[in-house]
């Protein structure tokens, strides 16, 4: 259950910028989520209702986008998509792979509401 | 709450050690106490301004930081401090029972002819694998996590506050069994280390690819209980490579002692270069 310590990061990460800022309530977080990340984001969506209980960020939306994974043959230079780790060159067959994207787990930004004037 | 002194330890973990069961150190819990807004303060403070509520649709902040990031600070302090100090500190992860602890008891001794050595043990509950670490002689402080399902920098940080650990010395960090999580925790290593053993599938690096990924060196342990299992080690090494490249792989037995040169001359190499 690794999303539920990964809600309490995000919930710790967001409230204390949100206190910097002034603010009253988090309305809304935005996420990216790469698809090799290990981020389950319906998983990451429960724990975050339990994690945010009592917080700034209590009942804030989560939108998540997710980046698909991108991988570049090391062998013959090919890019492709990437669904796991394991994935093979389309081009040469070659295992040899790096991963250019889809690691990606992010707080892009966040909607805050402020204290009253 | 916590047993031993009655504070609340709901999901907090506990450093512990092996022979003094007074011992118990909670992480975390208390920086947070400290720092001035835990959740009660907030309510108090929300109550005086809620009258003036105003439904502008809010105020978008930017933030572009990596949601692990207070981890991976924490970790990057822990590595400057082990650099700085010339310690080798290795991440050991894997499924429970694949044999870690066994691994450690049978190289610490050979490695203690050549430095320093000491554990941290990361287990949910018990001290049982640092009492039998503890019983080589070497310094070990448990982390139980509790309800946690891995270590974490903070945890490491803590459990090195907590022993003496000396210069151009190493330290190996046995995380909790699972190879789903730990994966993602940066702990301030310098490698990690993943064990795999015979009586376990030899597709685990495909159901299990971020570990392997993540991993620097892999240990295919119990090689042998090999005519007795179906387990190709051809196959599970090409799984491996094949999600993980660059992965060094070794073949011991803890039994036998069979491979236990080349992974030691492998440590101490690492050990030199640090």
């Amino acid at each position: 259950m690794h999303e539920m310590s990964i809600a309490l990061s995000i919930v710790e990460a967001v409230e204390s910028r949100a206190l910097e800022e002034g603010a009253r309530k988090v309305s809304a977080i935005d996420l990216l989520v790469g698809r090799l990340s290990g981020i389950e984001p319906e998983s990451l969506i429960f724990c975050f209702s339990a994690a945010s209980n009592g917080t700034l960020a209590e009942g804030a939306v989560l939108a998540i986008e997710e980046r698909e994974g991108m991988g570049e043959c090391l062998d013959c230079g090919k890019k492709f998509p990437v669904s796991f780790y394991y994935a093979q060159c389309p081009g040469c067959g070659s295992m040899r792979i790096a991963i250019l994207s889809g690691e990606e787990f992010q707080i892009q930004s966040m909607t805050i509401e402020e204290e009253g004037e | 709450m916590c047993d031993t002194c009655g504070c609340s330890s709901e999901s907090g973990a506990v450093l512990r050690k092996p022979g003094d069961t007074g011992y118990h150190v909670h992480v975390g819990e208390h920086d947070h106490d400290h720092e001035g807004h835990g959740r009660n303060h907030h309510h108090d403070h929300d109550h005086d301004h809620l009258h003036h509520h105003h439904d502008g649709g809010g105020r978008k902040i930017v933030m572009e930081q990596d949601v692990l990031l207070k981890n991976n600070l924490i970790a990057e302090r822990n590595r400057g401090y082990f650099e700085a100090r010339n310690i080798l500190a290795l991440n050991f992860l894997s499924s429970p029972g694949s044999g870690k602890t066994s691994l450690l008891e049978k190289t610490i001794p050979v490695l203690l002819r050549h430095f320093a050595v000491a554990v941290i043990e990361g287990d949910q509950q018990t001290t049982n694998d640092a009492d039998r670490i503890h019983a080589l002689g070497v310094p070990v402080i448990q982390v139980n996590t509790g309800s946690g399902c891995h270590l974490d920098a903070l945890m490491v940080n803590r459990a090195v506050r907590e022993m003496e650990l000396k210069d151009n010395s190493l330290l190996c960090i046995e995380n909790v069994g699972n190879l789903v999580c730990p994966a993602m925790f940066d702990l301030g290593e310098a490698k990690k280390i993943v064990i795999i053993s015979t009586t376990e599938g030899d597709d685990k690096p495909l159901k299990y690819p971020a570990m392997f990924h993540e991993a620097d060196i892999c240990i295919l342990n119990k090689t042998d209980l090999l005519p007795y299992v179906d387990f190709s080690v051809s196959r599970c090494r090409e799984n491996a490579l094949r999600v993980n490249c660059h992965l060094e792989w070794f073949e011991v037995s803890v039994k036998t002692g069979s491979g236990f040169d080349a992974l030691v001359d492998r440590i101490l190499k690492m050990a030199d270069h640090n």
